[in-house]
């Protein structure tokens, strides 16, 4: 629950942001970051929230662990808590995009 | 250690992981009769542990504990009791998946949903708001469960000026004082404290500071990867062996000292701490997370006239539900491991659970009969 989940934010209207997760997009709020973000920044995303901007030289590493937890999750061997929870994360995004 | 666990180490640079291995080695090669107690404090923590295999290619100088990380595992049965009693009385409850399980005195939220309560489940708070707009004739009550990481998404939630209908129950809670009953028990083992990182994220690792000099204890703030946990692990049994009680950052991509000012705000803003009870653990001062008076028209508490319920005090003997031969409060404090229960994979198993440690996917029976019963060991 508290993993959080990194995406792209692609517009950005006053608090709500549309994000790109692995191609798919969702509304997630801005109010809790702990900074202004613009198009194409990586924001950490926990229960629906931006909790954190993330500095650009810090993206390639925070996405890494996710890369690995997506595949897992591709490859369904069993039930994977950790990509579980990132799933649930996603799922607190709101729909609102394509 | 299994062939799998081999590559998800190489996954990340073997040789490093080698090398922290081999440091953590030889810190702890005086201490394998009284192993090196270190305690986490994050069920996300311990997924990743369990998920990566990391203790089984730990030393035997180096025990690694889990503490009170699982929200839902210390959520009060008087509060589950009151949401199954709300739902009695036609309000409907939003709750996050986790929690519907989590037995009560006599109920769990599940057992309200069969009888004809409303209860619906919710990833975050924003659905739960959603769901009261959408029905605006109903009274709805969001069980808000999580420590400081999720409870700044409620205090975001109430400060956007929610429907009228709308209300938080409050089962918040806030983790340092928890880790502060645990530091301060006089049979505790724990030398040292790895703090979750993304809790961190919001809190800033400043305000470890005090404590980690309070109680002579180190705390190392610690990420999710398996070389983020392992440097995490080299530095806090370097401080304790060193009796160097500071705290450190080894997760600097995501934690400042200070934290985020704004979610801090938004937090404090909502929120007040007050005595409450930690099922299985004990009654702890300052250590739930109520709502201000400010937002009394929205709290469920006022509304429904639902009064913080405390325990007798004391451990274990607090949890109604509890029998004696259950371990939840003794793991929930890190001092028993889930196969030290005989209910454990046998009795109770995530399809029937008898605590809410094998309930949520934060507590510490779960991770570990979902990754292999005792995971340390490898599949
Ligand atoms: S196995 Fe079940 S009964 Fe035993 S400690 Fe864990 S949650 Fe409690």
């Amino acid at each position: 629950m508290c993993l959080g989940v990194p995406g792209k934010v692609v517009s950005v209207d006053g608090f709500i942001a549309q994000v790109d997760f692995w191609g798919v997009t969702r509304q997630v709020r801005l109010e809790l970051c702990d900074a202004d973000v613009e198009v194409g920044d990586y924001v950490l995303n926990h229960v629906g929230y931006a909790i954190r901007r993330i500095p650009p030289e810090e993206v390639e590493e925070t996405l890494a662990l996710y890369d690995e937890l997506l595949e897992a999750a591709a490859k369904g061997d069993g039930v994977d808590l950790l990509a579980a929870d990132m799933r649930g994360e996603l799922d607190a995004t709101g729909g609102g995009g394509s | 250690m299994s062939a799998a666990q081999v590559d998800r180490l190489q996954f990340r640079d073997p040789a490093r992981a080698r090398g922290l291995l081999d440091r953590l080695r030889a810190l702890t090669a005086h201490r394998v009769d009284r192993p090196v107690t270190l305690m986490h404090v994050c069920g996300t923590h311990e997924q990743a542990i369990a998920r990566f295999g990391l203790r089984s290619v730990l030393p035997p100088g180096l025990d690694l504990v889990m503490g009170p990380g699982c929200p839902v595992c210390v959520t009060s049965a008087a509060e589950i009791d009151a949401a199954v009693d709300l739902t009695r009385r036609g309000v409907r409850v939003a709750t996050y998946g986790d929690m519907i399980r989590v037995p009560g005195t006599t109920l769990s939220l599940a057992d309200a949903q069969t009888e004809g309560g409303r209860v619906e489940l919710v990833y975050g708070v924003d659905q739960a708001v959603e769901l009261a707009r959408a029905e605006p004739e109903t009274p709805m009550v969001f069980f808000a469960t999580g420590f400081e990481t999720t409870a700044v998404t409620t205090a975001a939630a109430l400060l956007a000026g929610p429907p009228d209908n709308f209300f938080v129950y409050s089962a918040h809670k806030y983790v340092p004082p928890a880790m502060e009953v645990v530091a301060a028990m006089p049979d505790t083992r724990v030398e040292g404290f790895l703090a979750a990182g993304h809790a961190a994220t919001i809190t800033g690792f400043e305000l470890f500071e005090p404590m980690a000099k309070a109680w002579g204890k180190p705390i190392v703030i610690m990420g999710f990867e398996p070389l983020d946990i392992l440097a995490a692990l080299v530095r806090a049994v370097e401080l304790v062996v060193s009796g160097t009680p500071t705290v450190e950052n080894l997760f600097p991509r995501c934690v400042t000292g200070p934290g985020n000012g704004r979610a801090l705000d938004a937090l404090w803003q909502v929120f007040e701490l007050t005595r409450g009870h930690w099922r299985g653990i004990a009654d702890l001062d300052a250590a739930d997370l109520d709502l201000r008076a400010e937002f009394a028209r929205w709290d469920a508490r006022v509304r429904f006239d639902l009064p913080r319920q405390l325990g007798d005090g004391t451990a274990h003997a607090a949890c109604p539900v509890c029998p004696p031969q259950q371990r939840c409060g003794d793991i929930l404090v890190g001092n028993a491991r889930p196969d030290d229960c005989p209910l454990f994979g046998k009795a109770c198993t995530p399809d029937s659970p008898v605590g809410a440690s094998m309930v949520s996917s934060e507590g510490m029976c779960r991770i570990w009969f979902q990754y292999g019963g005792r995971p340390e060991l490898g599949p």
